[in-house]
């Protein structure tokens, strides 16, 4: 044996970790990880007739992604009812990333700057609906903005509008529950970047003759940078692939692209389009998490 | 002194904003639960005070096998993950550096950087390949995935609690005879506890809150509460769905604020 | 304190109160404070932690306002106007740099603030820069700079605006023993060209003494004394400055006739000294000599135990009734360190060294 014994100690660590680790990876393999190579595979295949795939490899779930064929001249165009998914969701994952941070901001901001009891009942207090249900949630806000819910039973009562405000089942709808459903998403990134920024350097601001705006601006906002990078990651991306919020909001004509999915599993029965929007969508948000790493590792760089 | 004294940390709206948005987030969940207690049999109207749905949804036999179901789901889910979690936790912390670390630690928390609804549809598709091969529909399926997804919520509180635990303790130990099975048990296992339970509680409540991955993996006659409530939204709401709705909200509260106690720093 | 009425007032505490909490569990940080502080000197605020020099800088800079009282800057009460308008610049304990801008940037924050054309701002940053000798760290960014670097880009930005009074926060306190010794240095130089007055605080009342025109030596929200530091050390006015600068020995006696009356022996005290039947003496250690036994005034004395410094020794000496004194004796040419414990000595108090002490 040439190993120093150094080096077998090591070699044991190793192996001992890896062994802790084992049943982990073996259980996110088999039930997270290895199913997704699974529904790569699939995307390339050939629709089956009622449901499943037949195995023929084809790229016109891709290609179908995208474009279609007519059926009379079989040419191919773009698939207009899909882009204009796409672009709904984009659209509305955007803007709620916007919304969530110009509301999400200020809360974050209130709560890192209350003394250190009050502090605490007020990150409880954002905790709760971080935690509840996504569904209950959706169907909270639903109980507001629907026809006879809070918001136009109220206003009818006070004699503000005379017929309901039709929200429910529009892309309003789903904006303002994605609003909604993500906001604590937004804050408590932010809330621990701004936990962390030294307060101080806003005493060296004032002193310096800025403005609270320019406080803001200048010292604030660059600083806390990587919260907000992750704060925007954490609502941008689960608010893409949503699913219930747009299901039980947008009624079934204002799809997203998780919804636009789940129909090719079920009365679309296009199990290999289904795939490939999966991994399109799989793919959007790895790029959108290098983006924030590469964001967020250059701001570590300040002190 | 006329003026209010200057306050360095205020910036101009931000309280106003972040109080609204306080209320606007507890506004929907109050509304949800009051209309819980709603005596009137219409959604729109207020009849009084009544534990009218809360009785119905007690009675009702499809919700008390769907909450059965996802108690009982939720119990296996958080158990498993939190001990192949805890098993990870210490394979990973407070180590010397060694090859595959980084690779094992993105694994375990792939679950978080995926998409629910792409991890569904794996799942449908996989499962729907082994029922097609070994004609067993049971619930293993939902457990199993289950377990998957909590792994990361079990793993990150343990893990914490072990990063945040004095190595010197177990040198003493070492130092005082002990092997290392005997230093896990009586010095690392019981300083863990409360990460451990802090990691199963979290696990539990990921489970019970799951929608759109039960949802696909499901197979008929399989509903949680989750998928149930989904179903309902999709016909007539009743404020049945408001009690069942403001049950589980009460019961998150409670496992919460266990959590919060648990991982708070003990001065 | 006409030497100060005389000349110009850059800033005035008026009866300044700064109490934090309610009711009886009030605190007052400040209590009752008045301080005038006259163009271009360097003024400090000595005191040790929780006196409240801190506050009263704080005060005067408008990050806190005083419970009840004014702040005067150059004659205009100052006192409702927000930080960021009065023309005062602070340099923090902890320097507060901006971390996510050069050095340069930092020093051009205060200015670009005024709105100060690119040109001004950019031959001011390099002024400054050269003041502080950094010029060659203009593009660095300050967590690359070491403490006493930091330090000096702290000053230059604070400098750079031109501000009527400069306020500095236990600026050196951080720095190790050489470093602070010569930012002392630096500092006074600093102040001797630009003319800038400078409020400074710190508890090192050795670094009071160095570098200050004037000192107000503060306790519990008070302050005790203002003055050089040349009356702050030879006429402390009470028994809490007299022990905080520098090295004291306290005796008490019975004062008749002008002469304080010690077991052991009569000193002279300056005529007109009131009689008392018990007041507090105070004397330097370095105005102790030890004689030959018998000379005229000198107090018998027993070695107890001595303290080798290096330049000096402390020789502890205990008198007749049991009182102690320290005494301070230069180490000889030839390095002897004097009489050994036990030793029977005589001690005698250089003329004019005795202070009596109103408590």
């Amino acid at each position: 044996m040439t190993q120093t014994a150094e080096q077998q100690q090591k070699a044991a660590t190793t192996r001992r970790n890896w062994a802790l680790s084992a049943p982990a990876l073996v259980v996110l393999a088999l039930f997270a990880s290895g199913p997704l190579l699974i529904v790569l595979v699939y995307s390339f295949l050939r629709p089956g007739s009622y449901s499943g795939v037949e195995w023929q490899f084809t790229t016109e779930a891709w290609q179908g992604i995208f474009l279609t064929r007519d059926i009379f001249d079989g040419t191919l165009g773009w698939a207009d009812a899909h882009l204009s998914i796409f672009w709904r969701s984009v659209k509305l994952s955007l803007t709620t990333t916007i919304l969530t941070f110009a509301f999400g901001f200020p809360t974050a901001w209130f709560i890192a700057t209350r003394p250190a009891r009050a502090r605490a009942f007020w990150l409880f207090l954002i905790t709760i609906p971080f935690w509840t249900n996504l569904l209950i949630r959706t169907f909270a806000i639903n109980e507001v903005i629907r026809n006879e819910g809070l918001m136009n039973t109220v206003l009818l009562r006070l004699g503000v509008i005379a017929e309901p405000i039709r929200i429910i089942y529009t892309d309003t709808a789903v904006l303002i529950g994605m609003t909604y459903v993500y906001l604590p998403l937004m804050v408590l990134p932010l809330f621990a970047a701004i936990d962390r920024f030294d307060m101080k350097l806003l005493e060296a601001g004032y002193d310096l003759y800025a403005s609270r705006w320019q406080v803001l601006r200048r010292i604030v906002l660059p600083i806390v940078k990587p919260g907000i990078v992750a704060g925007s990651i954490l609502v941008f991306v689960p608010s893409l692939g949503a699913y219930v919020t747009p299901r039980v909001l947008g009624g079934g004509k204002n799809m997203m692209i998780g919804n636009f999915i789940e129909l090719q599993f079920g009365q679309g029965r296009n199990w290999p389009l289904g795939s490939a929007l999966s991994m399109l969508l799989l793919l959007i948000v790895m790029v959108a998490l290098l983006v924030y790493v590469r964001a967020a590792t250059k701001g570590g760089q300040h002190g | 002194m006329a003026n209010r004294p200057f306050s360095v940390t205020d910036l101009p709206g931000f309280a106003t904003i972040a109080v609204a948005a306080f209320v606007a987030l507890y506004v929907p969940i109050l509304t949800l639960v009051a209309y819980s207690f709603n005596g009137a049999t219409s959604v729109a109207v207020w009849g009084g005070f009544s534990l009218q749905w809360y009785v119905a949804a007690w009675d009702n036999t499809v919700v008390q096998a769907a909450a059965m179901r996802s108690l009982g789901i939720a119990a296996c889910a958080s158990v498993l993950a939190t001990t192949v979690a805890t098993m990870a936790a210490l394979g990973t912390t407070r180590t010397a550096p060694f090859r595959g670390q980084t690779a094992i630690y993105v694994m375990i928390n792939q679950p978080l950087m995926v998409p629910e609804i792409v991890t569904a549809v794996a799942l449908l598709i996989f499962f729907a390949s082994i029922k097609v091969a070994t004609g067993y529909t049971g619930l293993a399926y939902l457990v199993m995935a289950h377990t998957a997804f909590c792994i990361p919520f079990a793993y990150l509180p343990i893990r914490a609690r072990l990063e945040g635990m004095d190595l010197s303790l177990e040198t003493a130990a070492a130092d005082l005879y002990a092997s290392r099975w005997q230093t896990f048990r009586y010095v690392t296992l019981p300083l863990l506890a409360p990460g451990i339970a802090a990691g199963a509680m979290l696990a539990f409540v990921i489970s019970l809150d799951d929608v759109v991955i039960t949802e696909f993996v499901k197979s008929a006659g399989q509903d949680t509460l989750p998928t149930y409530m989904l179903g309902q939204m999709r016909r007539a709401i009743t404020p049945e769905t408001n009690a069942i709705s403001t049950a589980l909200l009460a019961l998150t509260v409670l496992l919460l604020t266990a959590f919060f106690l648990l991982t708070r720093k003990r001065d | 304190m006409s030497e100060a009425a005389t000349a110009a007032v850059a800033v005035e505490g008026r009866n300044l109160v700064k109490a934090f909490g309610q009711g009886n569990a009030a605190v007052r940080a400040l209590d009752d404070v008045s301080v005038t502080i006259a163009k271009g000197e360097f003024f400090t605020l000595l005191g040790p932690s929780g006196c409240g020099k801190t506050t009263l800088l704080r005060l005067i800079a408008g990050f806190e306002s005083p419970t009840s009282g004014a702040i005067l800057l150059d004659g205009r009460d100052i006192t409702a106007l927000p930080p960021n308008r009065r023309p005062v610049n602070t340099v923090f304990q902890s320097y507060a740099l901006f971390p996510h801008l050069t050095v340069a940037q930092n020093v051009a924050f205060g200015l670009q603030m005024l709105g100060k054309p690119k040109a001004e701002v950019s031959t001011t940053v390099d002024r400054m820069l050269a003041l502080v000798k950094l010029e060659a760290f203009a593009g660095r960014r300050t967590s690359q700079l070491s403490g006493g670097q930091q330090q000096r880009v702290a000053l230059a930005r604070a400098l750079a605006p031109a501000p009527q009074v400069l306020l500095l926060d236990e600026p050196l306190s951080a720095l190790d023993l050489k470093l602070r010794k010569e930012m002392q240095v630096e500092l006074k130089r600093l102040q001797t060209e630009t003319g800038i007055t400078f409020a400074f605080v710190t508890h090192d009342q050795e670094e009071a003494l160095t570098m200050s025109d004037r000192v107000a030596v503060m306790s519990a929200g008070q302050i005790l004394q203002t003055g050089t530091p040349r009356q702050i050390y030879t006429r402390p006015a009470n028994r809490f400055v007299a022990s905080f600068i520098g090295e004291t020995n306290f005796l008490t006696a019975r004062i008749s006739g002008g002469a304080a009356h010690l077991a052991g022996g009569v000193i002279a005290l300056p005529a007109g000294t009131a009689d008392a039947p018990t007041a507090t003496l105070a004397i330097r250690p370095e105005h102790l000599r030890l004689v030959s036994a018998g000379t005229p005034g000198a107090l018998p004395a027993t070695v107890a135990h001595s303290v080798y410094f290096g330049t000096d020794s402390h020789l502890h000496l205990r008198l007749a009734d049991g009182a102690e004194l320290v005494a301070r004796q230069q180490t000889a040419a030839d390095g002897a360190t004097g009489p050994d414990p036990g030793a029977e000595v005589s001690v005698m108090i250089a003329e004019g060294a005795v202070q009596v002490l109103a408590e």
